[in-house]
């Protein structure tokens, strides 16, 4: 995938999957790693001063952290799971928010300046995660024999449908939904990033090749800058996105019907 | 699944994206669990308390300011009873003292009048006793007057004294009929 461009002797090199690879820091553990300890460290480090001294009328800390977690709780899930239901789902939605939030925005804050979640392995667990605990919930509150009937033979319909609905209907829940999670998510930041790379690599590349070229290198720069306010809106926008899939996923296994 | 980067790199093969590294999928889990678990102890119930106190708080407002407007609006309508209770007394009073006062002038009119006739009375009564007294001592007098000029008059034309003394007396009876026509 490397594309090697033929620019008066020196070679541009494209950034490819490959500047996704960080070799080991120490041990076992690599720069991707690093990012997810520090994001969940400086995450309860914020929340924790958010909320140590609780007052009727916030300070600015506690106003943000308020307002965060008022936002996963109201906007996500009491509307999407009910006012009653959804409160026990919100530790773990806004939890899973903010974990997504501070991982894809770590791709366009420097130093750090990578999306922990183009790394597939995040995205992965938090799908699982949301997988198991949906499927869990179903199978508790409807039986398990219920929750699959729930599930693949939802009533009024003529039963031939079944034939072609109800394997469709256990794929898309069982195994695709944790599937698209994952990879929405991570390739969205992967492209993302990318596209942010191509950008700076290219831009120095021009400079480094002088004279006219090097003007021009205004141009790449310029995009980067652009695109990094759109990679922030993407980067918050997915992660609000996993978290009401998550949240619409639950909610449809703690209801009876499909 | 386990891919190794080192070697990946080394072989100059691109590296899949989708293929998740098992140390990073370890450390993914731990540090969400963990994190997962700190913040619903240790801050999300502070939050929650937050909301609650300051829903009580807003909601104390409002029922305390109902409350007081509910109390205001009695007092106001126990004042206004109040102030009713007094208009008609106040009325009340104003006819009675206005019959009251009717009642005493009247009355010392009557009193009056009463104690003018009295005194008018009173007043006539003693007029006549003095006239009578009056009339008493002239009776007196005028005979003894009378006495004195007849003997003048007898001193110089006696003849015909005996006319005469028909006329005087009819004279004094004449004077003790007046007081008696009173």
């Amino acid at each position: 995938m490397s594309v090697v461009l033929a620019a008066g002797g020196n070679g541009f090199v494209a950034p490819g999957p490959a500047d996704f690879e960080f070799p080991p820091v120490f041990g076992f553990v690599t720069k991707p790693m690093l990012i997810v300890v520090l994001g969940a460290i400086v995450i309860a480090a914020f929340f924790y001063a958010a909320a140590r001294n609780p007052r009727l009328v916030p300070g600015k800390a506690q106003f943000i952290g308020e307002e965060i977690y008022g936002f996963v709780r109201n906007g996500i899930a009491r509307d999407t799971i009910g006012a009653k239901e959804g409160m026990k789902y919100v530790p773990y939605l806004v939890t899973l928010f903010v974990f997504i939030s501070v991982l894809n925005l770590t791709g366009i804050i420097p130093p750090i300046l990578f999306p922990a979640n183009s790394r597939i392995a995040f995205p992965l667990v938090l799908a699982l995660i949301s997988w198991a605990i949906f499927n869990y919930i179903g199978i508790r509150r409807q039986g398990f024999v219920g929750y699959f009937k729930n599930m693949m033979f939802p009533p009024g319909i003529p039963w031939p449908v079944y034939i072609l609905l109800s394997p469709i209907e256990f794929l898309s829940t069982v195994i695709i939904r944790p599937v698209t999670l994952t990879l929405r998510l991570t390739l969205n930041m992967f492209a993302g990033h990318l596209v942010l790379m191509l950008c700076m690599f290219g831009g120095a590349f021009l400079l480094g090749q002088g004279g006219l070229l090097a003007v021009a290198s205004i141009i790449p720069f310029l995009f980067a800058i652009v695109l990094t306010f759109f990679e922030g809106f993407v980067q918050l926008l997915q992660a609000y996105v996993f978290t009401l899939l998550s949240a619409l996923y639950i909610a449809g296994a703690e209801s009876e019907e499909h | 699944m386990i891919t190794d980067t080192v070697t990946f790199l080394a072989a100059g093969e691109e590296p899949n994206p989708l293929i998740p590294h098992t140390a990073e999928l370890v450390v993914g889990v731990i540090a969400f669990a963990i994190l997962f678990f700190f913040l619903k102890k240790a801050v999300y119930p502070r939050f929650e308390q937050t909301f609650r106190d300051r829903q009580e708080t807003i909601e104390g407002g409002i029922k305390r300011a109902q409350e007081a407007q509910a109390e205001a609006q009695r007092l106001l309508e126990q004042y206004k009873a109040q102030l009713a209770e007094a208009r008609t007394e106040a009325a009340k009073i104003r006819d009675d003292a206005r019959a009251e006062g009717t009642r005493i002038v009247e009355e010392l009119r009557t009193e009056a009048h009463e104690q003018a006739q009295r005194i008018i009375q009173r007043g006539e009564e003693t007029l006549a006793a003095e006239r009578e007294r009056l009339v008493v001592q002239l009776r007196a007098e005028i005979g003894d007057l009378a006495v004195e000029l007849a003997e003048r008059v007898i001193g110089e034309a006696l003849a015909d004294e005996a006319r005469r003394a028909g006329t005087i007396d009819r004279f004094l009876s004449e004077l003790d009929a007046t007081p008696g026509r009173r």
